[in-house]
Formats: structure tokens, sequence, C-alpha cells
């Protein structure tokens, strides 16, 4: 990214400094919910130490909200269907990966590091970034600031869950549904995505009564199946009018 | 199953998820039926999550103060209030009115 000319270096160098504000702000607004995962996951039935391996390894929130949701209501006999859940709300985290892998550059060790990285958040603040460096930045930056503040709030929410004893007195059952809301939220700003989201709503709440605990998420996630691959309600408005 | 060895497999399957991305040709993001389908499969999963855990009680629909609670997040998510407050506004509001005797 080196040039000659002054200017260009100058824009670069704003960009790189917006990008590390971005990944401050952000890195440290995300980390601060993993204390709500610690109480949560301690809540439903594991330890500390389950607790903090989750955050270390999986190191993905809708992941690991969705594992120990899924623990929480159906105990470990419902362990397929929790595994099911998490890794199947993971797969996005490998698109990710997909779209992050020129910002990150060749090298496996590199590669290796990054792809633990890889989040909503990383890459989220990587693509926003006008320039490589800057996108480069980005990434790393929300990627660390993120892992570490996560793992960090996540034992300091598991040693409070173990002090709080009972969770749904202090309403962190609603905290977890609000989390959860929080995750699809931006994800909701055209027709389709609105569409998926009621249906699935519906399916898994008639489901629920009917299934075991953790199946009526994964039948209600076919609903993206049936909507996505023939693309329904892809565009409201050109249907509209195409249709007489 | 043990919670150990639930928590292993699906942490391993994750993670493997992410490293496999890197192996895959940025062209593939070009065939945009793959794409959609994950980014709603990613909706749909959320969306079932959150009734799950706003009305699920077990095998069984509940109606508590968990629905307000969830309810008055959309409306500061709407009104884009910072992530971490109405998380804290959601689990506020359960509580207080569990204490007042909502269920």
């Amino acid at each position: 990214m080196s040039s000659v000319h002054g200017v260009v270096v100058d824009d670069d160098g704003a960009a790189r400094r917006a990008a590390w504000r971005a990944s401050l702000a952000v890195g440290l607004a995300v980390s601060a919910y993993g204390v709500s995962f610690g109480a949560l996951a301690v809540a439903s039935g594991l330890d500390v130490w389950q607790a903090c391996v989750l955050s270390l390894v999986m190191f993905s929130g809708g992941s690991q909200f969705a594992l120990i949701g899924v623990l929480a209501s159906g105990g470990t006999a419902a362990g397929p269907a929790a595994i099911a859940g998490a890794t199947l709300l993971g797969v996005r985290n490998g698109l990710y990966a997909i779209r992050v892998s020129p910002i990150v550059g060749p090298g496996w060790a590199k590669r290796l590091l990054a792809g633990h990285l890889t989040i909503d958040e990383s890459t989220a603040v990587a693509t926003a970034q006008p320039t490589l460096s800057a996108q480069r930045i980005g990434f790393w930056a929300t990627g660390a600031i993120i892992y570490v503040g996560w793992n960090l709030t996540t034992l300091l929410g598991a040693l409070l869950g173990d002090l709080l004893g009972d969770v749904s007195a202090w309403g962190l059952d609603a905290a977890a549904a609000a989390a959860f809301l929080g995750l699809v939220w931006p994800r909701l700003r055209a027709l389709q995505p609105v569409v998926v989201a009621i249906a699935a709503a519906v399916v898994c709440a008639v489901l629920i009564p009917v299934l075991p605990p953790g199946l009526p998420v994964l039948v209600a996630a076919l609903v993206a199946v049936v909507v996505g691959v023939p693309n329904l309600f892809a565009r409201s408005a050109p249907n509209k009018e195409g249709r007489p | 199953m043990t919670i150990w060895q639930i928590i292993l497999l699906a942490s391993i399957a994750v993670l493997a998820i992410k490293l496999l991305g890197y192996l895959v040709p940025p062209r593939v993001l070009q065939a945009p039926r793959a794409a959609r389908t994950a980014e709603l499969t990613t909706v749909a999963l959320l969306s079932a999550l959150i009734v799950v855990q706003t009305l699920g009680a077990g095998q069984a629909l509940s109606l508590d103060a968990r629905l307000p609670a969830v309810v008055v997040a959309a409306v500061l998510f709407a009104l884009k209030v910072p992530f971490i407050v109405v998380i804290i506004a959601a689990a506020v509001i359960a509580a207080v009115l569990r204490m007042s005797g909502w269920g």
C-alpha cells in the first residue's frame, strides 16, 4: 500500500486510525456482554471451567448461547441437538473466513490464528474499512480485543453466576432472549430476512410442545432453505408490479 | 453424552468451520444461492432461539415476565440503544416484574 504521493499516504494514515477507533469501540462493547454468557452458562448447568473452555475454543457468541440454551432446557440428553444448533449457527463464520481470507493474506500460521478470530465483529469492522492496511488493523485489532475481553468477562460472569444462584430471579433468562434479538436485529434490513425470521419463530413456537428440546430450533432453520434456495421474497416492489 | 463431550465436540465443529473457510477460494462466494441461504439460516436460527428463550419452559410454552422484557428490548434496539444497555434493561424488567408477582 505504499505510495509516492503524500496525500494517499496521509489518507491511509487516517484510515488506519479510524480502523483502530472502530475496533476499540466494537471490541469493548461486545466484550462487556461476555458477562451475561458466563452467568447464563453456569445457570445452564456448566461449571466455571466449561464456560471458559467454550469462550476459549468455540469463541462465537451466537453458537455459545445456542449451546447453553439447549442444554438448559434439555440437559445432556439434548446434546446432539445442542451440538447441531451451535454448529449450524457457526456456518456463517465459514463464509466470513472466505471473505476476509484475502485481507489476512498468505502464511498458514497467520491464517490459523485468523481463523480462530473470524467472527461477526472482526469481519464487519474489517470489511467496512477503505484501505487494505486499515482492513488488516480492523480485523486483527477487533478480533484480539474481543478474544481477550470476551474470555475475561466470561470468567467474571461465570464466577458471578455461581454467587447469584437462581438466574431467573435476576432476569438473566430474559437477557439471553434479548441477546439473540440483538444478534438478529442488524440482519433484518430487507423483506426476505424479516419473512424468514417471522416464519422460523412461528414454526419453532408450534413445535416446542411437540418435539424434544433443541429440535424445534433445527427444524425452524429449514425455513431459510425453503425461502433462500428459490430466492422467495427477494424484492417486494418488482414482484408486486410484475404480477398482474 | 457428558457435558464435557458436548462442549468439546461443538467447539471443535465451530472452530473447524472457521478454518475450512480459509481453504475455500473467494470466488465461491459469487454463487449467490449458497451465500444467501447461509445468511438466512443464521436469521432463522436466531429467531427460533428468541422464541425458545422467551416462551419455552421445557417442552411447553409459557407467557411470563420474559415476554414484556423482550418486547421492550425490541423497542430499545429499534431506537439504536447500545447492545449491553438493552441486555441489562431486559434483565431488570423481567426481575422487577417477577418481584412484583408477575410470574
